[in-house]
């Protein structure tokens, strides 16, 4: 191909106007924001019906017997299934483990477990017939915690299990178990001067996008259904759906719709299947939204984790080793739980040289909720923990923490406990540097003219709490690393499909993916791809569907490498097409079509020096250029079971926080002023929307740190499931946060960008953390911080 | 679901003799929720919306009239004068949206210990007029909650309006939640200085089954300052003062575990909120003006 560019000259190179580089605007925020953006829950279908779900009001119970005769006798009531009328002998779904029944089957194992299904004409109809179902449950002992997981008698979430880790767990409540070993722990121990360990935990966080699970299933004349529908990864769902429905897959015609956020809550299925059921049944449109509290039922939530962790250092500050067990409760069902393990393992030593390692991570099946994916996937529990354990190693050598991080910060080069070596820059030390280097937010901001107090700058806000007093500044550091794609040998790739053709005398590109818009961004950067890569102005983006390939999932902050990658390819490939066309057409007319580096620009084939050879429209002749492509990028290896040694990861991403926080010591309420934050990014593809992911990522860390957690009690009940009691921050809880982006390229990634969604929400909660505990002195070593873990103050029950 | 939307004051007092079960709904930002969440399937609402002087407010020689319901915007923008400590508190109500649709005569309706209009009329001083069609009834606030969200109301009764005293000294108000906006109290404590009676009011919210006076408190403070005569001297109050009263604010609560806090901690919080309201409150009264400023 003569006219591939390569990152260093599309940065300089680029004319067109739109391309990647600009901050393009998103073509769905105004209407986002000005409430006119249809999400799925807002679609509607003549004669179509609601379909509402049952759930298990028990975390663990047999169920004994359904009798759903009342709730059938019900006018305007359609249909209500049960598991016995499932039409398949596939009666689980699961991405990776197929463990997860679409309707209870016997036994229900979490709280809030899909039981029954009705369809009827209203939804308060459907709500209650439901209501009219009788279930015998028979409550069964719960299983909550890693003790009562591997106790003698722990009763089996999965009797008789036969995937593919049920081999080599030491348990079968344990879902998965990564152990890396690398150097001599032993020895560098007996080297180490300073040896630091601590016990850490994190809670539940949930992704709490805020629109609930919803879709429309309206089934075709030819048997099949077609299911509009907001999720992150359309392929994932139909290879799940197909199954249970009886279907092949291309009776299954799946489209995205409006999707109102995710962060790994859409990864796993949740009404999907249940719409088409009830569509198939009732030969009726169905449509299924969950409402808030529902939805916290509805979705897999972030693993919550107990991490025990030892380091040592010598005297001048060098790392010896590092031990660490991490133990994530993955809850009833599998869900991402294996891969969850792999990258808590993979990851828990964090950004930084550490020759000599023992780490083992296991997920446990419990009556939890479930629990999956979610932005940092893994990363987070070990970036607390281990931020915390650098904290309290860099006060026992007596030396500043920046600093001792960045003696002891990875860099390119830098071999990965896995045996993996890091072949990108990792400009660890930098990042944190960067963070440092910025100003101060000035002290005591509250403090206006006069002698009132502004109480906004103050903890508490305006619930009027503190006019100054007890009040303590505290300032914290964090660094992290994450993963950027699916790991450990999974095939990852994108498919694109381009269509470019001469309409009205102006070239246009359609830029055809299933990739799942869930507000990340993408649709606007691959409007830029095109632009770029195919010098048009004008770019449709087809919606999401699946009569193209798969995109994989918009998750791992992935879909910019990957599906963006995939547009390039497929673009390249367009415009060697165009290329060859005009060499057929027109090359004997002018040399430079044989000798010349080609480019498409302004609707034009042009040189690389400039020179105009022809307009598209007279290379095209009407003749449109259609092309779908797969693009992968390079392959992983599964990390070994005994050693945890692979080349598991593509690509990693960092980002540094520093926090400054306001802490009123008497009431234990927090005020974060600032979270300054440091990211390398590779290459700002559209610069604004990079910034927005650095401080929503950012933000959501935040939320972590001091507010968010679905709490589940002994008996694995969600006590909190609203967000009248699920708190997330509010723009009065989310501080200035600058962002300073470095972009320094990856040579293996497309444009040398790196994966960027995930980074941000790691180290924000162990930098908020840290500033905490710089204010009070406390140990804390739970998130979130609560005000009792401040004052003191703990739960009657203990 | 019926929907009754009487047009007069009249009427509604007509449709709730006729039905008596039928819901009001001023804001609807309670009634709302508890029909979404399901905790509620009322066969019928009495929307409140059109009866135009139930947003009227009247300022009277020593109360203010307030119409059930005037949203808390209105409270905030208006009656900051007349009645600080429910400004203060009116200002910490849910976001802008809710604050533009709540009302006190719904939060006086919904009964919630957390509600935080509470603490303020209860420190303030203040009666709910209650009216049905056999007659008026004036209720004093601290008689009007009977229970965790209940309260006297008759079931032909409405809340007509608020007779709040206007403030004769510095008032304040303050509330823990965990996070700095949109949050329902952890718990929560108002106080108002009456120089007039030369007694201390108190309300304690969320820390109880009910919103309730912290009666020994004040008491404690009003012989301690009239004891060491600081109404007249305009003197500091001594530490020691401030602490037992304090003490005695955490000693008038009634809290329980739950997920928004832990009792201990809710104890702790309100008598940490008890000496520091009144450290401000006071320092107002001696003259230095030293209010928080809210935008
Ligand atoms: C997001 C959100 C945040 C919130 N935050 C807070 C907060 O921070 N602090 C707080 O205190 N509350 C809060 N609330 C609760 C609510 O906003 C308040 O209780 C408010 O005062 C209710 O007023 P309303 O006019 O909306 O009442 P409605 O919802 O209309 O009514 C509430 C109750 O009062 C009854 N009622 C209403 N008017 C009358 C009347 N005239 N006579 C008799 N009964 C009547 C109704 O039947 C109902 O039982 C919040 C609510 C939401 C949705």
């Amino acid at each position: 191909m003569g006219a591939t560019r390569t990152p260093s000259n599309i940065t300089q190179g680029s004319k067109a106007k739109g391309g990647i580089g600009e901050s393009t605007l998103r073509p769905d925020g105004t209407l986002k924001v000005t409430g006119e953006f249809a999400y799925s829950s807002d679609m509607w279908h003549e004669d179509m019906l609601w379909g509402f779900t049952l759930r298990s009001p028990h975390a663990h119970a047999e169920i004994k017997s359904i009798d759903t005769s009342q709730a059938l006798a019900q006018a305007g009531v359609y249909a209500v299934l049960t598991y016995d009328d499932l039409p398949t002998e596939v009666k689980n779904y699961g991405l990776e483990i197929q463990d997860t029944p679409v309707l209870a089957h016997g036994r229900v194992r979490h709280h809030g477990e899909p039981v029954a299904l009705v369809a009827a004409d209203h939804p308060e109809t459907a709500r209650r017939a439901a209501a009219k179902i009788k279930v015998e449950y028979v409550p069964l002992p719960v299983v909550h915690d890693e003790a009562t997981a591997i106790a003698e008698d722990a009763p089996l979430l999965h009797p008789g299990r036969t995937d593919h880790h049920a081999g080599h767990v030491p348990h079968p409540n344990i879902v998965h178990r990564q152990p890396i070993h690398r150097g001599d722990v032993a020895a560098a121990r007996a080297r180490a001067d300073v040896i630091v360990s601590g016990e850490y935990e994190v809670g539940m966080q949930d992704q709490a996008f805020l629109g609930p699970e919803s879709g429309l299933a309206v089934p075709g004349e030819d048997g099949g259904v077609d299911l509009y529908i907001a999720t992150q990864w359309l392929h994932s769902d139909l290879r799940q759906i197909a199954p249970v429905l009886g279907l092949p897959p291309e009776k299954v015609r799946m489209t995205l719709s409006g999707v109102g956020g995710a962060f790994g809550g859409r990864e796993d299925l949740s009404m999907q299947i249940h719409a088409c059921l009830l569509a198939l049944r009732t030969g009726k449109p169905v449509k299924i939204v969950y409402n808030r509290f529902e939805s916290f039922f509805g979705h897999v939530h972030r693993h919550p984790a107990k991490l025990w962790y030892e380091h040592g250092a010598t005297r001048d500050g060098k790392l010896t080793h590092m031990k660490c067990r991490i133990v994530l409760d993955g809850g009833a069902y599998a869900s991402a739980s294996p891969a969850v393990v792999g990258n808590a393992s993979s990851l828990s030593v964090g950004p930084y040289v550490v020759d000599n390692v023992e780490i083992e991570a296991i997920a446990l099946y419990t009556n939890n909720p479930p629990c999956g994916a979610m932005r940092g996937f893994g990363a987070v529990q070990a970036c607390f923990a281990y931020e915390a354990q650098m904290d309290k190693l860099a006060a026992g050598l007596g030396m500043d923490p920046v600093e001792f991080r960045q003696l002891n910060a990875m860099s390119q080069g830098t071999v990965m406990p896995t045996g993996q070596v890091v072949d990108s820059p990792a400009p660890v030390a930098e990042l944190l540097r960067r963070v440092k280097a910025m100003p101060l937010p000035p002290q005591k901001q509250w403090e206006t003219a006069g002698q009132s107090a502004d109480v906004r700058a103050l903890p508490g806000g305006l619930s009027n709490t503190t006019h100054g007093e007890g009040v303590v500044r505290g300032v914290g550091y964090a660094v992290g690393i994450k993963n950027v794609g699916f790991s450990e040998g999974f095939d990852d790739y994108s498919t694109a499909r381009v269509r470019l053709e001469v309409v009205g005398g102006e070239p246009v590109a359609v830029v055809h993916t299933a990739m799942a818009e869930v507000g990340q961004g993408g649709v606007t950067v691959h409007a830029q791809i095109a632009r770029t890569e195919l010098g048009v102005t004008q770019v449709t983006i087809h919606p999401a569907d699946t009569q193209v390939g798969s995109a994989g999932s918009t998750s791992a902050s992935r879909q910019t490498y990957v599906t963006g990658g995939a547009v390039k390819h497929t673009c390249e490939a367009v415009r060697e097409k165009v290329l060859e066309l005009g060499r057929a057409r027109f090359g004997s007319y002018h040399p430079a079509w044989a000798t010349a580096e080609l480019l498409l620009e302004g609707g034009k084939v042009v040189t690389d020096g400039g020179e105009v050879l022809a307009d598209l429209a007279d290379v095209l002749e009407g003749e449109a250029i259609d092309l779908e492509l797969e693009w992968r990028h390079r392959p992983t290896e599964p990390f070994d079971l005994r050693t945890g040694q692979g080349n598991g990861h593509v690509q990693y991403s960092f980002a540094a926080h520093r926090a400054v926080v306001e802490v009123d010591t008497e009431l234990g309420l927090v005020k974060v002023v600032e979270l300054a934050c440091a990211q390398d990014v590779g290459k700002a593809l559209n610069p604004l929307s990079v910034v927005g992911q650095i401080q929503g990522g950012t933000t959501q860390g935040l939320g972590l740190a001091v507010m968010e957690e679905i709490v589940v009690s002994p008996e694995g009940k969600v006590r909190n499931p609203s967000f009248t009691d699920y708190l997330i921050p509010t723009i009065l809880d989310t501080p200035t946060i600058p962002v300073d982006v470095l972009e320094l390229a990856d040579e293996h990634a497309p444009y040398g960008l790196r994966g960027i969604g995930e980074a941000p929400t790691l180290s924000s909660t162990p930098a908020v953390v840290a500033a905490i505990r710089a204010a009070t002195g406390l140990a804390l070593n739970r998130v979130p911080v609560r005000p009792e873990h401040l004052t003191g103050q703990q739960y009657s029950g203990g | 679901m019926d929907f009754l939307r009487p047009a007069s004051w009249e009427e509604a007092l007509a449709a709730k003799a006729e039905h008596p079960t039928a819901v009001p709904i001023a804001g609807g930002t309670d009634v709302m929720v508890e029909i979404n969440f399901d905790h509620r399937r009322p066969d019928a609402l009495l929307d409140l919306n059109r009866i135009g002087e139930l947003r009227e407010w009247e300022v009277g020689e020593e109360t203010v009239r307030l119409g059930a319901c005037v949203p808390y915007t209105r409270i905030i923008e208006s009656l900051r004068a007349e009645l600080p400590g429910l400004a203060l508190a009116a200002h910490t109500v849910g976001s802008p949206q809710i604050r533009n649709r709540g009302s006190v005569g719904g939060n006086l309706g919904a009964a919630s210990p957390a509600g935080d209009s509470h603490p303020a009329l209860l420190a303030a001083g203040a009666e709910v007029e209650a009216v049905s069609v056999r007659g008026t009834r004036m209720i004093p606030v601290e008689e009007f909650y009977t229970g965790v969200k209940r309260n006297c109301l008759e079931p032909d009764e409405l809340i007509r309006a608020v007779h709040i005293k206007k403030a004769d000294g510095p008032q304040q108000f303050s509330k823990v939640g965990t996070r700095n906006a949109m949050v329902i109290a952890v718990c929560a404590f108002g106080i108002a200085l009456h120089p007039g009676t030369r007694t201390v009011r108190t309300g304690i919210g969320s820390a109880a089954p009910t919103p309730i006076r912290a009666t020994a408190a004040e008491e404690f403070l009003n012989s301690a300052l009239a004891e060491a005569g600081l109404w007249d001297s305009g003197q500091i109050i001594p530490p020691a003062v401030a602490r037992q009263f304090a003490e005695l604010v955490s000693g008038a609560a009634n809290p329980i575990d739950d997920v928004r806090g832990s009792a201990a901690y809710r104890r702790h919080a309100l008598g940490v909120m008890a000496r520091r309201t009144l450290g401000w409150a006071w320092e107002e009264y001696r003259g230095n003006e030293r209010s928080a400023r809210c935008a």
